[in-house]
């Protein structure tokens, strides 16, 4: 059997907190940019999936994410309410640390890719129906991507594709059903776009404590302390510094300023872009990762989505979905053996390029599809879009019955 | 020379301006009110305190006019803002004594436009 290691318990431990941290700090990077009648009900999504996928994943969702494999398709059952999941090591996942840890770790997860979603179809969705169709899209979206990418057995882990720390299982997963999802709700009523923001700093709050918890996403996600965390900490923060400076000079060039909500969505993108390549890439190569990321998520969201006028109200395709695909591919491109346990063409390997667009493929066609068919379902029992009344006066007071703000004492 | 005072919601405000920007009138003040008429309010719940008020959010448009402009001014905000059901606002027409304009000293009609 092997031996717990206590340095790898302890930044385990606060690598978790640090990634269940980035929820409420998703509520506020959220909160911050949608209009004030709707900052509540955005943040209590938020708030709700972190209770709500918390508890599913102790009941089912690991086991079916990272239970014993069945044809690399699924997890078994055999792990559901966490039973065999113990304080003794798995033979396979974080084999220093407790198993109940590396749940642990890997909850935080799966509590943060459907928040991730929340900011597509925000100020317009029905809660009891939002609440629903969450619930399943953890189940049959996020735990079979992860349990490909990430599980013993999993059959796009087989296959050789390398994702650090959940490029395509958590961004492009989240992005492109983001994409789908604010296609299928349709757009807000009557929005002047670009609607401005009703609390910048909320915002900015909210993408520093991002970048933060985004440490103990990568470097976490070496499941040790150890080299590879290291390496991940250092192009963690290599890749978001340049992703928001090249953010910023790109405002400014394109809308002569350069603005803080663009450094701060340009970081976010630059974490983003370096997550499936974290432990794998020189930190120069993360600098490079996090341009081209930053490139690419702001010519989403100032050029693409206007042009086809699709509501992504806060850019979840635009950011994750897209820098997401462009980490993925960029592992393929930038992996060393150097720094790392994968090689990609940079050291000769070119095959890898393709093993990692594969990946994303099949997790655009399945998230794509999956998503829509979900939608439907929860569409037809509940109605996912609140009423035309409802949505203008705000979902705070609509759906909770509360205001964030008052006017008058 | 009228003053006119209009109590609309606050989500028709963007169409309002549009409209009245189509008559051109391109001054106008803009506050954030609460208010009751005969529409009911939003019951809030705070920890299962339910408080009940029937104050609702509403947008003031304040908007000084020469008598030419007055009934243009009225339809345009009519015509954007009304959505046929009680809690679509109100518009008061005052007479407006004088209006100065602070850098010119200019005073009545010429000072409004």
């Amino acid at each position: 059997m092997d031996k717990i290691i206590a340095a790898d318990v302890a930044w385990m431990l606060c690598a978790s907190a640090l990634v269940l941290m980035m929820t409420p700090a998703l509520a506020f990077f959220y909160g911050g940019l949608v209009r004030r009648k709707n900052v509540l009900s955005i943040m209590m999504q938020c708030y709700v999936i972190m209770c709500a996928v918390g508890l599913m994943w102790i009941l089912v969702g690991y086991s079916m994410a990272f239970g014993p494999d069945r044809y690399g398709v699924i997890g078994s059952m055999d792990w559901i309410f966490l039973r065999g999941v113990s304080i003794v090591p798995d033979s396979f996942y974080g084999t220093s640390i407790p198993h109940l840890l590396f749940m642990a770790f890997q909850m935080m997860f799966a509590i943060i890719t459907p928040a991730l979603m929340v900011g597509a179809f925000a100020e317009r969705i029905r809660f009891s129906s939002f609440l629903f169709f969450i619930i399943l899209w953890s189940l049959f979206i996020y735990n079979p991507v992860a349990h490909w990418v990430w599980a013993n057995g999993g059959w796009l882990s087989k296959d050789g594709a390398l994702d650090f720390a959940g490029g395509t299982v958590i961004h492009v997963n989240a992005g492109i059903a983001a994409l789908v999802v604010s296609i299928l709700l349709g757009k807000r009523d009557g929005l002047v776009f670009p609607k401005s923001p009703h609390n910048l700093p909320f915002a900015v709050f909210g993408a520093g404590f991002l970048f933060f918890g985004w440490f103990g996403f990568n470097a976490g996600s070496a499941l040790g302390a150890n080299g590879a965390a290291v390496v991940a900490f250092v192009t963690t923060a290599i890749a978001s510094a340049s992703a928001g400076l090249v953010w910023m000079f790109l405002d400014w060039f394109f809308n002569e300023v350069p603005t803080m909500l663009g450094v701060a969505t340009g970081i976010v993108a630059g974490l983003v872009a370096i997550t499936p390549a974290a432990g794998f890439v020189s930190p120069v190569a993360a600098i490079i990762i996090g341009a081209i990321g930053s490139l690419i998520g702001f010519f989403f969201v100032t050029k693409v989505k206007p042009f086809f006028g699709y509501d992504d109200s806060l850019d979840v395709f635009g950011v994750h979905g897209m820098c997401g695909i462009w980490g993925a591919i960029a592992t393929g491109i930038f992996a060393s053996k150097a720094y790392g346990s994968g090689s990609g063409l940079i050291d000769g390997n070119p095959i890898q390029v393709w093993i990692q667009c594969k990946a994303v493929i099949i997790t655009i066609l399945y998230s794509g599809i999956g998503t829509a068919l979900l939608y439907f379902i929860a569409d037809f029992i509940f109605g996912m879009r609140v009423s035309l009344r409802e949505e203008h006066v705000g979902l705070d007071l609509t759906q909770h019955h509360e205001s964030g703000y008052t006017l008058m004492e | 020379m009228k003053y006119i005072v209009a109590i609309i919601r606050p989500h028709k405000l963007e169409d309002v301006k549009k409209e009245l920007l189509k008559e051109e009138v391109h001054l106008m003040t803009i506050t954030e009110v609460l208010g009751c008429g005969r529409q009911q309010g939003i019951t809030e719940v705070y920890r299962g305190v339910k408080e009940v008020d029937n104050l609702l959010r509403k947008v003031k448009l304040e908007i000084a006019v020469n008598d030419s402009f007055v009934e243009r001014t009225v339809d345009a905000i009519m015509r954007s803002s009304r959505e046929g059901e009680i809690g679509d606002g109100k518009i008061f027409i005052l007479d407006l004594e004088e209006c100065i304009r602070i850098r010119t000293g200019e005073r009545g009609g010429e000072a409004i436009g």
